[in-house]
């Protein structure tokens, strides 16, 4: 019997890809929402950067992975960081888009109400545009976290024999070992339905926490 | 009396991809302290643009208006008013308690002046059992309650009201109308109330404001002969359905019938 | 004037003061400075004197062609010298404020019904990509980036040219055959199969939790699974944009199918319609925005899946598998070159996707409400 932490171990595999996601998940979902403030209070950026946001998913940029791991390593960037990067492009989109609807689906009569208050951007910010938008922001986690773990996979393949799940897929299907594919494909399954009870979990208790009326 | 609101020669054009559309032609008015004004008229007329525009919620194109001696802009900054809308717009985050505490809190006021404040607003429109409930909670009659005890809280002397009963059936409307005529009594606040119903707006009113639309104008101002005292009976006295009976006609007057 | 626009022509006069007064570039005998090379100092002057008349509110016309012009100096600039220095920053810089300051000019009179919407709006996000390719290209070049790291936008152009068979045949092999035929089977079968069971309550039940599971399952993972089982060539990709797409279009389906509302199906069924009148007349037209979303994600993952699956084996032809083999060579041009077509391919079939959703659900809120 092996230790859990031994490197043949598919924990240990399952931990290396885990990281890398939830790292890319925190820089993805940061920088979406920094994006979705910018365009839903600059009208300018509104129409510059949208329509590329939406053409920047429509380019395949896993083909890209490969690229972005061999050149961060050129310059002495590797491990964590690289995947971080990738999973980090993956997960942004969702959250953006979820955010500019997000943030700006309260009605007029709400922004009408506070405008009557005389309160200031930031106080109808606070009051009303955050808490309106987070039953977005977590339909958009889901998606952003599960397209987080695609993009730490993808990002193994180079690796060759390296750790991580996505290494364990590209070694299996070299050395023809069927149960190693299947074994690793079964433990991301899990992580990714483990990620996504989790946040499921987290927005139940924010919307209990927040009163909004049970589903 | 001084007044409240004085309107001079307002106008209101907003410009459309069909043209200029006139929502207000020249509309002169002055409101007293401590009336209650309706305002009534067919749909476009402009009676919500005029409460918006003393709202600041939209400019006006040409003319003066003065809420206590200062701009809509001015009287915005200092909180002049309250006002109600068409839909309670509560918060479905926050607690009926907490949806009161908006406004409070940002003005800036202490926690313990918030909570004093809550406590007497919500016992003002009768609501005092429901603070920790949610909105959706409440029956649609209450949330407008809650809404107008939101305006109530900051102590504007000014109430803004913009069809608030016009989603609620005739028997909560009643029933409300009633409550609003004795916060109005115990308040002494000033009051204007945008309105479709010839009833409600007798019922409710010193003066009652009677428009008609293409252009949105002001065709006759009816100070009404009721009794401060009013109880909801009072609808059948031949006094009431004579005011009634003029107000109809004015608006008739007004109402072009070529759409 | 609101206050960031005053910010950026603060900010855009100030660079180009400091794009004048420092030298631009390293050449052959010391370093250039502005009034050496005319077309430079008399850009920078004429966005000074812009600046200054129209400090109040330039209009975007004026903001937008100082801002084109001065990008075209500085790549032809670019030739002339070794290295950039303060001064070419200082002018990239005053340009780039220059072209927001475009943006920010022009989307106030678009909402100011001043312009029409419909050509002038474009011009926006085409400045945004005008200015990130030339920073890229002055970038690249000018601060002699070693080219493994990021090659430089013409560098790429000069080697696609250069292989166009090539890549018209990984474009066949990948995007042809692999992409859209998975993509026609995944999304047929997994419409296909949506009307199957929408008769029964229990498998509806059953299988919409279930496929919102599996969608987010990291499916490009039985990608060495399909090589195994499907062989090198192109099926085995396509098996994986089938398993990719079935179930984002069986969920959305289904979604669609029970999204219309209670009170239309209660006329269709005061109307004694049968079954295959409510699903033609109703319900299929009423679920079609649920459709067409589920056909635009799938553009995207069919694109996706087909190239991580040429990672686990190909012929010698295919887009996943040149990415994967220069690189090694690290011909980095040519990686960007296939990127460009797989970007180009990729934005190409999703627009094609919203053009044909735009005109089949042009009813919807959401199509009417104008802009994507």
């Amino acid at each position: 019997m092996q230790k859990v932490t031994s490197k043949r171990s598919l924990v240990y595999h399952g931990w290396i890809t885990l990281s890398a996601t939830l790292l890319g998940f925190v820089f993805g979902t940061s920088l979406g929402i920094g994006l979705a403030l910018f365009i839903v209070y600059n009208s300018a950026s509104d129409r510059s950067m949208m329509p590329w946001i939406i053409a920047s998913q429509t380019v395949p940029i896993l083909a890209i992975a490969p690229m972005i791991i061999v050149v961060l390593n050129a310059v002495g960037i590797s491990g964590l960081i690289p995947k971080a990067i990738i999973s980090a492009y993956l997960s942004f989109f969702p959250v953006v888009v979820g955010m500019v609807k997000g943030f700006r689906s309260p009605e007029a009569i709400q922004l009408d109400l506070l405008h009557t208050y005389n309160a200031s951007p930031v106080q109808t910010f606070i009051k009303l545009r955050w808490p309106i938008a987070l039953p977005y922001l977590f339909t958009s986690m889901k998606v952003g976290i599960a397209a987080s773990l695609v993009g730490a996979i993808v990002g193994e393949l180079p690796a060759g024999g390296g750790s991580g799940l996505g290494a364990r897929l590209l070694a299996g299907s070299y050395y023809g070992q069927t149960v190693q594919i299947w074994s690793a494909l079964f433990a991301a399954a899990a992580l990714a339905g483990g990620l996504i009870i989790i946040v499921n979990v987290v927005e139940r208790l924010t919307s209990r926490h927040m009163g909004v009326r049970p589903a | 009396m001084s007044s409240v609101v004085t309107a001079k020669d307002l106008s209101l054009t907003f410009a459309t991809s069909d043209g200029p559309v006139h929502a207000l032609s020249e509309v002169n008015l002055e409101i007293e302290k401590g009336e209650f004004v309706s305002f009534i008229g067919p749909s476009g007329c402009g009676k919500t643009t005029f409460l918006r525009t003393i709202a600041d919620l939209e400019d006006l194109t040409s003319g003066t208006l003065e809420i206590n001696g200062m701009s809509a802009r001015e009287a915005r900054q200092a909180r002049a008013y309250g006002y109600v809308f068409q839909a309670a717009a509560l918060y479905p985050w926050r607690t009926i308690e907490k949806n009161i505490a908006l406004p409070l809190e940002i003005m800036g006021y202490s926690k313990p002046e918030r909570d004093k404040r809550i406590e007497r607003t919500l016992d003002l429109v009768n609501l005092s059992g429901f603070a920790k409930k949610h909105p959706w909670q409440l029956s649609g009659g209450m949330q407008q309650r809650a809404s107008i005890a939101r305006a109530l809280a900051f102590d504007a002397d000014l109430l803004l009201m913009d069809e608030p009963f016009g989603a609620l059936d005739e028997i909560v409307r009643d029933h409300l109308n009633e409550e609003l005529l004795k916060l109005w009594r115990r308040t002494e606040k000033t009051i204007c109330f945008v309105t479709h119903s010839i009833p409600e707006a007798v019922y409710l009113s010193t003066k009652i404001v009677v428009m008609s639309p293409r252009p949105g104008r002001v065709t006759d101002v009816i100070a009404s002969t009721l009794p401060d005292e009013r109880p909801l009976d009072i609808r059948e006295t031949p006094e009431f359905l004579a005011i009634a009976a003029r107000v109809r006609e004015g608006l008739r007057a007004g109402h072009s019938y070529e759409e | 004037m609101s206050r960031l626009q005053t910010i950026l022509a603060l900010f855009a006069g100030f660079a180009c003061i400091v794009a004048i007064a420092l030298p631009y570039g390293q050449i052959a005998d010391g370093q250039a400075m502005s009034w050496h090379y005319w077309p430079l100092l008399l850009v920078l002057l004429a966005s000074i004197a812009a600046l200054a008349v129209w400090f109040r509110g330039m209009p975007f016309a004026v903001a937008g062609g100082l801002a084109v012009l001065g990008g075209v100096v500085l790549m032809l600039l670019l030739p002339r010298i070794d290295l950039a220095l303060t001064g070419y920053w200082a002018a990239l810089v005053a340009m780039w404020t220059l072209a927001w300051l475009f943006a920010e000019r022009l989307s106030l009179a678009i909402a100011g019904g001043e312009v029409a919407e419909r050509p002038y709006g474009v011009l926006i996000p085409l400045m945004f990509g005008a200015a990130i390719l030339t920073a890229w290209e002055a970038i690249t070049l000018g601060a002699n980036i070693p080219k493994i790291l990021l090659p430089a936008p013409s560098a790429i152009w000069e080697v696609l040219l250069a292989n166009i068979p090539v890549l018209a045949a990984d474009f066949q092999q990948t995007f042809i055959k692999a992409v859209l035929i998975g993509y026609g089977l995944g999304c047929g079968v997994g419409f296909g199969v949506a009307i199957a069971i929408d008769r029964s309550p229990f498998l509806k039940a059953g299988l919409l939790p279930l496929g919102n599971f599996v969608s987010a399952l990291p499916l490009v993972g039985i990608a060495p699974i399909m090589v195994m089982w499907f062989g090198f060539d192109w099926p085995s990709k396509a098996a994986v944009v089938v398993v990719m797409t079935f179930f984002p279009m069986l969920v959305n389906t289904i979604a669609g199918l029970n999204g219309s509302g209670e009170m239309e199906r209660d006329l269709m069924r005061t109307y004694a319609a049968g079954y295959w009148h409510t699903l033609f007349k109703l319900r299929l037209p009423a679920a079609a925005p649920f459709i067409f979303n589920a056909l635009k994600i799938n553009s995207t993952l069919a694109l996706i899946g087909a190239i991580v699956a040429e990672f686990f084996g190909t012929p010698i032809v295919g887009m996943g598998f040149r990415i994967s083999s220069e690189i090694g060579k690290l011909n980095v041009e040519m990686v960007w070159a296939e990127i460009a077509m797989a970007a180009v391919a990729g934005s190409v079939f999703y627009w094609v996707v919203v053009l044909i959703e735009r005109a089949v659900t042009f009813w919807h809120p959401s199509v009417r409400g104008g802009r994507a």
